[in-house]
C-alpha cells in the first residue's frame, strides 16, 4: 500500500520536511502492508467492539460543580488578550 | 538507610514502630536518585523541596494510619500534576504546568503518599524501549547498555534501582508489563475501566489502562486499593470493586487451573525466555496448580489489529495539541508521534475507514471472544511478557515495525480489556525475565493471589541491580 504522504500530512495538520516525507512514505508503507493481513480474516457478521467492557449510555447527573478559574484555565496559553486566548486570524478582510 | 529492598509494608511497619521517620525515608530515596539517576535518566523532574516538606509535616503530625502514609511515589510524566511540570516526555509540553491533578494523583495523595517527582518514558507513551523520549533514553539498571523496556521506562527503572517503592504507569499495548519484565519488577495492567483515566494524557482511549510498578505483588495490590474505582469523571469506569485486594492474597493456588496459550510459546520465543518459562511452569505445578495447553487462535492478528486501532485513536487524541491553549506548536512533535498521527489519520480517512478501522474493530471482537472462551475452562493464563530478553539501546531504533513486533505477547490483553500482572520469573545472561498472569475482566484479586504465591515461592524480587 502506498500512502499519499503530502495529503495525509495536510489532513493531520503536520508540516513535514521533504526528508521526513520520503522516510515516512517507506515506513508507513511497510506498516500498512503488515496490517493488511487482517483482510484474510473472515469477519462476516462479526460485531465491532468499541467499548470493551460492555458499558453503554453512561451519563452523569446534570449538576454544576466547581471548575477551573479563568486564570487557571489560561495559565498555559502563551498568547493572551484581556483574559482570552489569542489565536491567529482565520478570516481575511 | 538502604532503600533497595524496602516495600510499602516494610516502610509502614518502620513508621508505625518508630524505627525511622518519613524524613529519613524520603531523604534516603532522594539521595539515591541524586547519586545514581545520572546513569539511568529515569526522572524528568525531582520535587525535592516539596517532598521533604511533606515528609516533615507527616512526621510532626505523627499520624501514619492512612494506607500510604508517608510513602514516597513517583509518577510517569503523563499523569497531570497541579503545579508540577507535566511533559508527556515531549517537547510539545516541555514547559507545561498542569492546572489540576489526575484522579490517580489525587487518590494517592489522599492516601498519604509523597511525590518524589515525574518519570521519563517514550513521548506520549509511544514506544517499547523508552528511546522515543525527547528527554533522552532511560537505561536499564541491570545493565546500562540495555533498554529497560517502554513505554514506562522511567517507572520500571526507578523502582528497580531503589529510587522509589511505587511508580505510576500506563499500559496501552504492554507499556507497564514489558518494562516490568525487563527490570525484575511487578507491573499491573488493570482491566480497562478499573482505574480512572481522568487527567492522564490520552494515548488510545479504548485501550489505555492506568496501573503501576512496584517491587512486590502485595505492594501492587495495596496501590490498587487506593487507585481503583469510579470517580464520576471517567465514564468507562465500573463502580463495583472488591473492598480489599489483599484480602485473599495469601490463599495459595492449590487446585487452580492455568492455561498456557500455545500461540504465546510457539516459534519466535527465544531459548533464554523459554528456558525460564519452563521453570515457571514447574514452580506453579509444585504449588498445586494444574497446567493445561489452550489456544487463542486469533493471537497472530494482535499486532495488526493494535496498529490500526491505536494510531487511529492517537491521531484523534493528539489533534488537540495546537499550541494555542497550552503547550507548543505541532512542529515540536517527535518522529514517532508524527508517524502514528500520519498512520491513524490515513486509516480513519474517507475511503479507508471500513478497510482498516472497522475491520480491526471486528477482529478485536474475535480476539476478545478467544479469551472469553478459554476463561470458561481455566482460572488464568500464564505466558512470557516478551518473546526475547531486553535488547540493546539503538538496536531497533531505525526499524519501527521491528519495535512494534516486540509487543506481540502483550497487546491482546489491551485489545480484550483484560487485566494482566507481570511478575519477575528469573534471569538469563544477567538480564531479568518476566511472566504475565492474565485473567478475565475485573479478576485482579485472583491475579494478585496467583502472583503472590509464585513470588513467595521464587523470591526473585529480593535480587537488586548493582549500581
Amino acid at each position: 500500500m502506498k500512502i499519499d504522504v503530502k495529503n495525509v500530512a495536510k489532513l493531520a495538520n503536520l508540516k513535514l520536511t521533504s526528508e521526513e516525507e520520503k522516510k515516512f512514505e517507506g515506513q508507513l508503507g511497510d506498516i500498512l502492508t503488515y496490517v493488511e493481513q487482517l483482510q484474510k480474516v473472515d469477519t462476516t457478521g462479526v460485531e465491532e467492539t468499541a467499548q470493551v467492557t460492555g458499558l453503554s449510555n453512561v451519563a452523569r447527573s446534570d449538576t454544576t460543580s466547581p471548575s477551573l478559574s479563568q486564570d487557571e484555565a489560561l495559565s498555559g496559553a502563551k498568547e493572551q488578550h484581556n483574559g482570552f486566548v489569542k489565536v491567529q486570524a482565520i478570516l481575511e478582510e | 538507610m538502604d532503600t533497595t529492598n524496602l516495600t510499602i509494608e516494610s516502610i509502614l511497619e518502620g513508621y508505625r514502630s518508630k524505627k525511622f521517620s518519613a524524613v529519613d525515608v524520603v531523604s534516603a530515596y532522594l539521595e539515591r536518585i541524586e547519586q545514581h539517576d545520572k546513569d539511568l535518566n529515569s526522572f524528568i523532574t525531582v520535587t525535592k523541596a516539596e517532598a521533604l516538606k511533606e515528609a516533615a509535616e507527616r512526621d510532626s503530625s505523627g499520624d501514619f494510619s492512612l494506607p500510604l502514609a508517608g510513602l514516597p511515589i513517583a509518577l510517569k510524566d503523563i499523569f497531570s500534576t497541579k503545579g508540577i511540570k507535566t511533559t508527556a516526555a515531549s517537547n510539545v509540553l516541555k514547559d507545561y504546568i498542569a492546572s489540576y491533578d489526575a484522579t490517580v494523583v489525587t487518590r494517592l495523595k489522599e492516601a498519604g503518599a509523597i511525590i518524589l517527582g515525574k518519570l521519563n518514558h517514550d513521548a506520549w507513551a509511544h514506544g517499547s524501549s523508552g528511546e522515543n523520549s525527547d528527554f533522552g533514553p532511560t537505561k536499564n539498571p541491570w545493565n546500562t547498555k540495555f533498554t529497560p523496556g517502554g513505554s514506562s521506562s522511567g517507572s520500571a527503572a526507578a523502582v528497580s534501582a531503589g529510587f522509589t517503592p511505587i511508580a505510576t504507569a500506563t499500559d496501552t499495548g504492554g507499556s507497564i508489563r514489558l518494562p516490568a519484565s525487563f527490570t525484575n519488577t511487578v507491573g499491573l495492567k488493570p482491566t480497562y475501566g478499573r482505574v480512572s483515566r481522568y487527567g492522564v494524557i490520552s494515548m488510545a482511549s479504548s485501550l489505555d489502562s492506568i496501573g503501576h510498578i512496584t517491587k512486590t505483588v502485595m505492594d501492587s495490590a495495596i496501590v490498587l486499593n487506593a487507585t481503583a474505582g469510579a470517580d464520576g469523571l471517567d465514564a468507562t469506569l465500573h463502580s463495583e470493586k472488591p473492598d480489599d485486594y489483599t484480602k485473599n492474597i495469601k490463599n495459595g493456588i492449590k487446585g487452580m487451573k492455568f492455561g498456557i496459550p500455545k500461540e504465546f510459546v510457539s516459534e519466535g520465543l527465544s531459548k533464554d525466555v523459554s528456558d525460564v518459562f519452563e521453570k515457571t511452569v514447574e514452580a506453579l505445578k509444585s504449588l498445586g496448580a494444574e497446567i493445561v495447553d489452550v489456544s487463542l487462535p486469533n493471537t497472530e492478528y494482535g499486532i495488526a489489529t493494535y496498529y490500526i486501532i491505536q494510531p487511529s485513536e492517537v491521531s484523534s487524541n493528539l489533534a488537540r495539541y495546537d499550541g494555542i491553549r497550552f503547550g507548543n506548536k505541532r512542529t515540536e512533535f517527535g518522529e514517532e508521534a508524527k508517524r502514528r498521527i500520519m498512520l491513524g489519520t490515513f486509516t480513519l480517512s474517507s475511503g479507508y475507514y471500513d478497510a482498516y478501522y472497522k475491520k480491526a474493530m471486528q477482529v478485536r471482537t474475535l480476539i476478545k471472544n478467544d479469551f472469553e472462551k478459554v476463561f470458561e475452562e481455566v482460572d488464568a493464563l500464564i505466558a512470557p511478557v516478551s518473546p526475547t530478553l531486553p535488547w540493546k539501546l539503538d538496536e531497533k531504533n531505525n526499524d519501527p515495525l521491528a519495535m512494534y513486533l516486540s509487543d506481540a505477547l502483550t497487546v491482546t490483553a489491551n485489545i480484550a480489556g483484560i487485566p494482566s500482572l507481570a511478575v519477575p520469573a528469573g534471569f538469563a545472561q544477567g538480564l531479568p525475565v518476566g511472566i504475565q498472569i492474565m485473567g478475565p475482566q475485573f479478576s485482579e484479586e485472583k491475579l494478585f493471589q496467583i502472583g503472590y504465591a509464585y513470588e513467595q515461592a521464587t523470591e526473585y524480587y529480593k535480587q537488586t541491580p548493582n549500581l
